[in-house]
């Protein structure tokens, strides 16, 4: 029978992508297709004077120039939290890149040379780019009051503000007591599809919509509420995507694509370059100050710490990214007293959205950094140090939350083994530690309906969406072990709003647990309803009849799933549906919504050799242990976790989204914003998985996908500072750098680093 | 608007004829004019590999290449890779070792291996990411694709250096 839990079978659409035939939503024919191009100032805050159309509108195979004028008053604005991001600029560009207006033409090359033409009449503002910058005195402000009334902070560049606390808040005494104020710069997310947008009239007096999106059904309401259509009405297709990250998760410029389609009457696709998609979305830069109290033992007293994140000036689903990461602001250790103030703060800086890891790096940035201090001074090993702090299974991590469900110092103690911990250090090489902890987004639903057809062969209908994470191949080993039917005679519809049902998003790693509990579900349903089926053909009692290993069990006889429908609906007719529902429960008690169906957490360990002359450091050696209950496919799960991990060697050693005193960007594009390549990958790298069958999920599965992008960063920070003896507390961290510490403590010696 | 000139490319084994704008790039007549879409656009300005197909042999950046800079020439792209149904040994190894998350570098980086395979067939790991270091890819973090480069490796060289006819 088959058996494909745990293995790693082969991706499914693989082959489409190695052959080239995938179609990306930027190679889909659409017939009467237009092209988009936005009309963007060359500066970040102005205000518009006018918008002349005349001349791009002359240009041939032109078809529209789209201005707010044409838009209904007042402009409809929208966002996933709060709607507050016009479909134009109102008034005001809040960043560099916030359109003015859109052309739609022929072709590209038109479309962009019309751009051009459009001339806006404009006089610039003085802007706020830097979290010190948007919190001074008189600052000017981002979003106008009017906008968000009831907002206590309504008259500052505060979004919002979240405070979490237990134990004694005010307690600030103990044998060690460090603070320090941390950064964490803004990055871009660099899929290598650029984002694309396209829309279309739908019959009857609908639209569809074509986006690189990984949450479709938000999109949705966006876009409705934006049109004033019911969302009926407004058809979401997410296409297969090249990556994502986070930075495809929520409505961009769709909502403008729509109202283009109804206007010209044509499909038009908006395809955002690589360096157009830097300003659709980034990762909120972090300020973290923090105060941390230790025992004589190394033990957490207390910890308190305020983070500031810089958003952009729109909310986007930042009071999630701010409040997740605050909320658990442990980390993965045992902190009796904890209080964390944690604000979002607006800025005229292109959007700041989710991230893989979404709030967590910046904020594990500071806590990891402040334990490796506190080793040192206290004289006590860095491993040492963490597991004494590091809880037990059952044991409470946050009051009233879900207690530990792994065995974490297991983790801990098998990464540090993996990188030879205890061995012998090589000249100018150093080693470190730290642990990336975060949950799921709490409170949410997932529905999949499940359809067995008359030969047997099966078709899952989700709304989880494939950006190259691999749900569809986990879903269909998770189906055929379900409906005990082979793995290739499963197709899984992901993410089309108008054919499959709801799911909340693709992101925060939920989707193997929370859509594979839905998909277990339908299969069940199915399982079910096809015994029913069969009993009645065969004219014997429902009770009497069961199913396993894709098999139907009669009391006389045994049939297969086809044998079994068609017995009772005719041959080659008829088939059998199931719809799974899987919940997280919503609490709205609870600070942020539900608690946590489990903690998604990776133990990383690092080994750096450093130049001491010139800064420059590689990183010899990476491991991460990835706690994830069960497996469904061993290589993805690694895949994702030595993605996520090089990820994060970029933020650590390299990236950083740059913006000059006007708030332009001085990195836009691949040629000045660097990735990690080939020559980046750590001389050794090492992904094992903890698999302990204990997570809420199919198969006993947890979460994975981001985890591997929370903590590499302080783990080679870590390793630096052991090597060097010099102590780091802004990102990234480059030769430069480190070269830069390394003379200073020439002058003079850091007594934080650790030995 | 701007006058046109005729080139004659093989492309994937087939001729064309194409009349191509001066400014028009070779990544641009793949996608838009020849439907060939398995060759991406990312950065376009030679930052990614994404668009890598092989010319005469040697792995360019369409992106970057004039159209008619192709004139005459021999070009090959991801969909003439296979043979029929058979996959090139790169391609079954890209699939087998993990090598694919989202895709959306495959085509560039198994036509940029193909580059190297044909040059050099038996190349170390650090051949193989010296090769390679000019194709991006966001999701995988790179172990598996070397490691699909190295497991090829072997498979092709009985065969000589292509599959493709
Ligand atoms: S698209 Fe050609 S190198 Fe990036
Ligand atoms: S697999 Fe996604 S960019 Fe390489």
């Amino acid at each position: 029978m088959p058996e494909h839990v745990g293995q790693s079978v082969k991706k499914s659409g693989g082959r489409e992508r190695v052959t080239g035939a995938l179609q990306f939503a930027a190679d889909m024919q659409m017939p009467g297709l237009l092209h988009a191009k936005l009309v963007t100032l060359d500066c970040a805050r102005a205000r518009i004077l006018s918008i002349h159309a005349a001349a791009a509108e002359q240009v041939e195979g032109v078809h529209c120039v789209l201005t707010p004028a044409d838009l209904p008053r007042p402009m409809p604005r929208y966002g996933p939290v709060e709607d507050d991001r016009p479909v134009l600029a109102d008034g005001e560009t809040k960043y560099y890149g916030d359109p003015v207006a859109v052309v739609a033409a022929e072709t590209e090359q038109i479309a962009a040379a019309a751009a051009e033409r459009v001339r806006v009449q404009h006089e610039e503002l003085p802007g706020v780019y830097t979290v010190e910058d948007a919190l001074a005195p008189g600052a000017p402000l981002v979003q106008e009051p009017s906008l968000r009334p009831d907002s206590p902070h309504r008259d500052s560049n505060v979004y919002n503000e979240w405070h979490y606390a237990w134990g004694e808040a005010e307690a600030d005494e103990a044998d060690l007591v460090i603070e320090e104020t941390y950064r964490f710069p803004m990055q871009v997310h660099f899929a290598i599809e650029p984002h694309v947008f396209a829309a279309a009239p739908d019959e009857p007096d609908g639209v569809v919509i074509w986006s690189t999106v990984q949450h479709p059904f938000p999109l949705r309401r966006a876009v409705a509420e934006s049109l004033g259509l019911p969302a009926a009405k407004v058809r979401v297709v997410a296409t297969e995507m090249g990556g994502a990250f986070g930075g495809k998760g929520y409505p961009k410029f769709e909502p403008l694509m729509a109202f283009l389609a109804l206007r010209t009457g044509r499909p038009v696709r908006l395809a955002l370059s690589l360096a157009e998609s830097f300003l659709a979305g980034r990762r909120a830069a972090g300020v973290v100050t923090m105060r941390s109290g230790f025992s004589r033992d190394g033990r957490f007293v207390f910890n308190r710490s305020r983070a500031d994140y810089l958003i952009g000036a729109y909310a986007d689903i930042t009071s999630s990214i701010v409040s997740k990461a605050a909320y658990i602001g442990c980390g993965a250790y045992r902190i009796p007293n904890l209080e964390v103030t944690a604000r979002a703060v607006f800025s005229h800086t292109p959007p700041a959205t989710a991230y893989r890891g979404f709030g967590a790096p910046q904020y594990l940035w500071a806590l990891e950094a402040q334990i490796d201090r506190a080793a040192r001074r206290l004289g006590i090993e860095r491993l040492q140090m963490r597991l004494r702090n590091i809880p037990d299974r059952g044991e409470e991590l946050i009051p009233g939350d879900t207690p530990v469900d792994g065995d974490w110092k297991q983790g801990l103690s098998l990464a540090a083994e993996a990188v030879g911990w205890h061995e012998p250090l090589p000249p100018g090489h150093g080693r470190g530690l730290a642990i990336g902890v975060k949950s799921p987004r709490p409170g949410a639903a997932s529905q999949a309906l499940a359809r067995l057809h008359h030969d047997g062969s099966a078709t899952l209908m989700v709304g989880t969406t494939e950006m190259g994470q691999g749900s569809k191949t986990a879903f269909s080993q998770i189906a055929a072990r379900a409906l005990g039917i082979p793995f290739e005679k499963i197709k899984v519809v992901c993410g089309d709003t108008g054919r499959v049902p709801f799911d909340a998003v693709t992101a925060s790693s939920r989707s193997t647990v929370c859509m594979g509990n839905a998909i277990l579900a339908a299969c069940e349903e199915i399982k079910r309803k096809t015994a029913a089926l069969a009993a009645d053909a065969h004219g014997v009692s429902a009770d009497r009849v069961s199913v396993s290993d894709g098999m139907v069990h009669l009391p006389e006889t045994v049939l297969n799933y086809a044998e079994a429908i068609c017995s009772s609906y005719g041959p080659g007719e008829g088939e059998v549906m199931g719809l799974g529902e899987f919940r997280l429960p919503r609490d709205p008690e609870h600070p942020l919504g539900g608690p946590a169906p489990f903690w998604e957490i990776i133990f990383f360990a690092t080994e750096v050799d450093v130049d001491r002359e010139t800064g420059q450091y590689r990183l010899t050696k990476l491991v991460t242990v990835a706690d994830i209950g069960k497996a469904i496919n061993p290589a993805a799960v690694k895949g994702q976790d030595e993605g996520g991990s090089l990820m994060s060697v970029g933020q650590a050693m390299m990236e950083q989204f740059i913006l000059d005193e006007r708030g332009r960007p001085v990195n836009l594009g691949a040629l000045d914003y660097r990735i990690p390549t080939t020559q980046d990958i750590p001389l050794r790298t090492e992904s094992l998985l903890v698999e302990n069958a204990d997570g809420p999920g199919p198969f006993g599965a947890k979460g994975v996908g981001e985890s591997g992008a929370t903590a590499v960063a302080p783990a080679i920070a870590s390793a630096v500072a052991q090597a060097t003896g010099a102590s780091f507390t802004e990102l990234p961290l480059t030769a430069e750098r480190v070269w830069r510490r390394l003379k200073q403590q020439e002058r003079a010696p850091d007594t934080s680093a650790p030995d | 608007m701007s006058s046109s000139l005729p080139i004659t490319v093989t492309v994937n084994g087939r001729e064309r004829r194409l009349d191509v704008a001066p400014n028009e790039t070779l990544l641009a007549v793949l996608r838009e004019r020849l439907s060939l879409t398995g060759t991406k656009k990312s950065c376009g300005e030679g930052e990614c590999g994404a668009c890598t197909v092989l010319v005469d042999g040697r792995a360019v950046n369409s992106c970057l290449m004039l159209a008619v800079e192709a004139d005459g020439r021999d070009v090959l792209t991801i969909e003439g890779l296979a043979s029929g149904d058979e996959l090139h040994p790169l391609q079954e190894a890209f699939l087998e070792a993990g090598a694919v998350q989202c895709g959306f570098c495959t085509p560039g980086m198994i036509m940029s291996a193909v580059a190297l395979l044909a040059t050099n067939p038996d190349p170390t790991p650090a051949e193989a990411k010296e090769a390679l270091c000019g194709s991006l890819c966001r999701c995988t973090g790179y172990v598996r694709i070397i490691r699909a480069v190295l497991d090829a490796a072997p498979r092709m060289r009985p065969v000589g250096n292509g599959t493709h006819n």
